[in-house]
């Protein structure tokens, strides 16, 4: 049941359609917890998984008489993204409290920032489908965490629940908000183009090194607005928020689904209520959350437990120089040195599997690109998929792999085996050198070993052998499966193909 | 009228206070009252006056990325009224975040 | 009388010397207050809690130290009433109100622990107007203290009872904090010294906020030198509060013992008197403006336009900020919960338990507050408040181009009797007329007394305001006019407080 008004029922208009009447409009507030050692305003330690209460003092805890003292790390970090997301720094800022009752914030306020944040009017630019989207970001700022709930009784969401459990480790970790501008024009890319994003900013934050950006542990958070109007209008429509959207997949699911939702509101007459949704992971759709018309005033004013931040010219110019190497910046780099022709469809299949690198580092361990892409996109991205991991944290290294291949180049492992050395290479046997010598994965060579089996092979098939003294050179297959199997598949089939000629007097 | 009882009542909503109605009018009156007093502060001309951040103009104080040992969950958790699982109970909660 | 009563006739300077001397222990000094306090709050009811095992252990430690041959700090094993805002692990900390009834705080204000590593001896918390906020004491929930010169009238507020402590003898040395007026009022009132330091001169980790940006911790003593010295042991940098003064102490004490206001250039505000002043307490003003001038002070009238404007400004930006330091006081994780059925809301929970656990100034002011931060409000309220601010910062300013120190009276009338105000808040407000000016602006200021109004010989207090960070200024003119008025009398003022027995203080002791 959609919140549309009351009389108006409507179902979803399916995605090519829906664009294809409509413009959509999107934008993305992302929340990245920061990875410093210590809390935004106090010494805790901003752990992940401790013992619930266990990482709290005064300050996060927000006791009477306890105040706050800005993590200058914090401040760092943030200027870090705002350069890297080529953002103007403020010269002078001040935080701000966010003044609302809520059982997760123990101050029932949220040190923020308001009309001053620390960043502003930047850009990141985005690959999708071959075309670069350029995002705008209109603010980074700097807030503080709240606690985390637990609804007890009911299904373990807030509706129904009998009472909640408050855990307040995460109250107080340093919040970085990176809020987009509007993003337009992006038609039936839109979903693509907010999942890029997310991906994009993701891999920014890895290499400034300030977050972990684990969007199924939290410290990547994702809000989703979408908007659409009649192809053409002047105007553009009312915006939803999205919540609840925990991977990128979802990113790209909650853009998707929204769009439709709406495009069949509109079309059954009725009108799109400015409202906060909440993301179903398992029904790929949105349902209504709270309301945003009745918007929450919330009473902003200056904190007045904090200086303002008045980043000197020097200190920021220093974090602009340290700044690494950014990873638009480094793939153009790596697809240059690998000078390999590749497709962008390819392009992107590498990127999103978050490939590249490993595969620029198994060809300079010795490997060629093919190779290494199709290890890497093959049977290792089925391997990671099964597991629900990351490409780059199984447990082989791109070395090792290049290693593998160079095995199979100089006959000592096939197709086969090398997949088996791969097992035990993931299995934590060991490097593939020692999981062949341990497990005897290698391929059988002697030549008297290989001699006999084929005799045996022979013996054992004497209308086949018949066939190929005869000049029949096809039916040889049925005795390299026999010799095969007699090895353990630990022939290099080839060559026992041209044996098997040999004897029987056709090579 | 500076102030209806009405708007005292979201006020009151607002910061969370669950007053009587005997309170509410009385509170009425003497918030009216003071709002009209304190509203002398319209009189002052003070376009381009920055607002007032501190008394000696401190700028940038901040704290090293430094662990500090924690209060500890028990002692955290002692004054609480309720606690259950290593966590701070309280009532069901209706507005959602 | 019993000797005890004599040790409590004391200033702190001179008990502090007795215990470095051996002369007297810090333990006998600890069981003769105690015993004052058990014979004299029944009637004063300065203190909601008398930690009379934890004061005569940090007494016993005190001497243990002594008689190690360990250095003492100048104030070492002197007794002192604490304002209950401040926290204290071994002691309740209820800020005055039902809604932290019981709260034992898991750490210890800077504060607290400044004075505990000085030897200093906390004989307990003291009574206060709930959460700061008041000027009388009659808005604590735990029901008002006593004026020790005359019980049935008020001890001024917020820290009353601090106030109402060292006026009795129950300790010679008190803490209070001032946000409006609440250490100096009460002050003026009592017949004491009341001291606001400059904003961020001492830590407010601790402090249980009222007004972030104007509260400020400060003593309340019965000499200028005793002020002088608790001054110094409370201040300095506190890394855990970022508003706290990196700068070091102004040389306080050494300026109350100088005493010299020769060439000073005295200003008197002219918008801080006429109307609205009670006679006695201008007529005694007006002598002790005489008696600066007799001792060498250059005395002009300076003009600070914006003054009038103070009063709005400050009931706009301390119930902003107090509407937000408050919202933690929800029933969620410690303090009082009611209404917790199991069917209620938290909502409902924190509304129920704010209603039942808060005061009425305390509700009035959060509402203050929060409408004047509503969007909508926020530009023509608060915002305006503190650019009214930055002008009232301004005329201080200036006029301190003219003058080195300004004076007022400290408050426009003496004690009020209890009842007379407490339904009327804005009758209620103008206490803090002549003293709200400094907080806003942060600068130092003092209140000194300057004898007692003809009419009812109640105490009137002197304020000299002096530039931020010269709080030393403010001893230099306080001494000179205590050591000229008491050379005047002959004896102390405080003496002549006839509320409860003030047995042993006679003409001689304390000087």
């Amino acid at each position: 049941m959609t919140q549309t008004d009351a009389a108006v029922t409507s179902h979803p208009v399916p995605f090519e359609e829906a664009v294809a009447r409509y413009d959509p409009v999107i934008g993305l507030e992302t929340h990245v917890e920061l990875s410093t050692a210590a809390k935004m305003f106090c010494g805790c330690p901003t752990v992940f998984g401790a013992d619930p209460n266990s990482a709290v003092c005064p300050v996060c805890l927000g006791l009477p008489g306890s105040l706050p003292v800005i993590n200058k790390a914090a401040i760092e970090y943030t200027i870090r993204i705002g350069l890297a997301l080529n953002c103007s720094i403020a010269t002078w800022c001040r935080f701000a409290r966010k003044n609302y009752f809520y059982p997760d914030m123990p101050k029932n306020y949220q040190i923020s920032q308001y009309d001053e944040p620390l960043c502003t009017d930047g850009w990141l630019d985005v690959e999708v489908g071959g075309t670069t989207v350029r995002v705008g970001i209109e603010r980074v700022h700097l807030e503080e965490d709240t606690g985390k709930s637990m609804h007890v009784g009911g299904s373990g969401r807030i509706h129904g629940a009998e009472y909640s459990l408050v855990d307040y480790n995460r109250a107080g970790i340093p919040l970085v908000e990176v809020v987009t501008k509007p993003i337009p024009g992006t038609g039936a890319l839109a979903p693509d183009v907010a999942r890029a994003y997310v991906a994009e900013l993701r891999d920014l934050m890895r290499a400034l090194d300030v977050s972990d950006v684990r969007m199924e542990q939290g410290s990547l958070r994702c809000d989703v607005n979408t908007s659409i109007a009649p192809t053409g209008s002047a105007q553009w429509g009312t915006r939803t928020e999205t919540k609840n959207v925990n991977s990128l997949r979802s990113v790209e699911r909650a853009v998707r689904t929204e769009i439709e939702r709406q495009a069949g509101v509109l079309d059954a007459g009725g009108r799109i209520i400015q409202e906060t949704r909440h993301f179903n992971e398992s029904t790929g759709t949105t349902t209504s959350g709270r309301s945003k018309e009745e918007a929450q005033d919330y009473r902003y004013l200056p904190e007045p437990d904090l200086v303002p931040v008045a980043p000197p010219p020097e200190w920021v110019a220093q974090i602009r120089a340290d700044l690494p190497e950014l990873p638009a910046a480094h793939r153009v780099r790596v697809w240059q040195q690998l000078s390999w022709n590749v497709l962008p469809a390819d392009k992107d299949a590498i990127i999103n599997a978050g490939a590249l690198d490993l595969i620029a580092e198994t060809v300079a361990a010795g490997a060629s690109p093919e190779q290494a892409r199709n290890w890497w996109l093959g049977e290792l991205s089925r391997r990671a998929n099964a597991k629900g991991a990351e490409l780059s944290s199984l447990p082989i290294s791109p070395e090792q792999v290049a290693r593998i291949c160079g095995l199979v180049d100089s006959g000592d492992l096939n197709n086969k085996l090398a997949r088996q050395v791969l097992d035990g290479v993931l299995a934590g046997e060991g490097s593939p050198d020692e999981v062949v010598a341990a497990r005897g994965l290698a391929v059988v060579t002697d030549a008297g070993v290989l001699t006999a089996a084929v005799d045996d092979a022979i013996a054992a098939n004497p209308d086949i052998a018949a066939k190929i003294r005869a000049g029949k050179t096809a039916a040889a297959g049925a005795l390299v499966g026999a010799v095969m199997k007699a090895t353990g598949g630990q022939a290099d089939a080839a060559s026992v193909r041209e044996l098997i000629l040999a004897r029987l007097g056709q090579s | 009228m500076s102030i209806t009882r009405d708007e005292v009542a979201h006020l009151a909503r607002l910061s969370r206070l669950a007053l009587s109605d005997d309170e509410l009018e009385r509170f009425a009156g003497q918030l009216d009252v003071i709002i009209s007093a304190v509203a002398r502060v319209q009189e002052v001309a003070a376009a381009g006056i920055p607002p007032m951040t501190h008394a000696a103009e401190l700028a940038n104080v901040f704290r090293e990325d430094i662990v500090v040992p924690p209060l500890g969950a028990d002692v955290a958790l002692a004054q609480a009224p309720a606690a259950e699982l290593g966590r701070f109970r309280v009532p069901r909660i209706l507005t959602e975040d | 009388m019993t000797s005890g009563n004599d040790l409590t006739t004391l200033t702190a300077a001179q008990m502090a010397a007795a215990v470095a001397a051996g002369e007297v222990s810090a333990v006998e000094l600890a069981r003769a207050h105690l015993e004052r306090i058990a014979q004299t709050d029944v009637q004063v009811r300065a203190f909601l809690h008398r930690a009379d095992d934890v004061a005569m252990a940090a007494a016993r430690a005190v001497d243990d130290r002594r008689t190690a041959g360990e250095p003492l700090g100048p104030l070492a094993g002197v007794p002192l009433a604490l304002k209950d805002v401040f926290t204290t692990t071994d002691m309740p900390t209820t800020c005055g109100s039902k809604i932290l009834a019981g709260w034992q705080p898991p750490y210890d204000a800077t504060i607290t622990a400044r004075l505990r590593a000085a030897g200093v001896v906390i004989l307990g918390k003291t009574n206060m107007d709930e959460f700061a906020m008041g000027s009388s004491t009659e808005n604590s929930a735990f029901g008002p203290s006593r004026n020790p010169w005359d019980l049935s009238r008020v001890p001024g507020g917020s820290s009353g009872g601090s106030a109402a402590a060292v006026a009795a003898y129950q300790a010679p040395l008190g803490i209070g904090t001032d946000t409006g007026g609440s250490i100096r009022q009460p002050a003026a009132v009592c017949g004491l010294v009341g001291v606001k330091p400059t904003y961020g001169g001492s830590s407010r980790y601790g402090l249980v906020a009222f007004a972030s940006s104007l509260d400020t911790p400060g003593p309340l003593t019965r000499t200028v030198l005793d002020a002088a010295l608790l001054h110094e042991v409370i201040s300095g940098h506190d890394p855990h509060d970022s508003t706290s003064l990196a700068a070091p102490v102004p040389p306080v004490v050494a300026a109350a013992r100088n005493a010299d206001v020769a060439g000073l250039r005295v200003g008197v505000v002219t918008e801080l008197g006429g109307e609205g002043y009670a006679s006695g307490v201008l007529t005694r003003f007006n002598e002790a403006v005489e008696l600066l001038e007799s001792l060498g002070a250059k005395v002009t009238e300076v003009s600070c336009p914006h003054f009038g404007y103070a009063l709005p400004a400050y009931y706009l930006i301390a119930p902003s900020e107090c509407s937000s330091n408050l919202a933690r006081f929800d029933a969620m994780r410690y303090g009082l919960r009611i209404g917790d059925d199991g069917t209620a809301s938290a909502e409902e929970v924190m509304s129920e338990t704010r209603a039942a656990g808060f005061g009425a100034e305390v509700k009035r002011r959060i509402m203050l507050g929060t409408y004047a931060l509503s969007s909508g409000y926020y530009d023509a309220y608060y915002g305006k408040a503190q650019q009214v601010r930055t002008l009232i910062a301004r005329d201080f300013a200036s006029a301190f181009e003219q003058v080195d120190v300004l004076v007022s009276p400290a408050t426009p009338t003496t004690a009020f009797p209890i009842g007379e105000r407490a339904d009327d808040p804005m009758a209620m407000y103008l206490a803090d007329l002549c003293t709200i000016p400094s907080n806003l602006a942060g600068n130092a200021a003092m209140s000194v007394p300057c004898g007692l109004a003809p009419e009812d010989g109640l105490p009137v207090g002197l304020q000299i305001m002096a530039p931020v960070l010269a709080d030393d200024r403010l001893y230099r003119v306080g001494a000179a006019v205590e050591n000229a008025l008491d050379q005047r009398r002959g004896h102390p003022l405080l003496a002549e407080a006839s509320g409860i027995d003030n047995a042993g203080a006679t003409a001689e002791a304390g000087r």
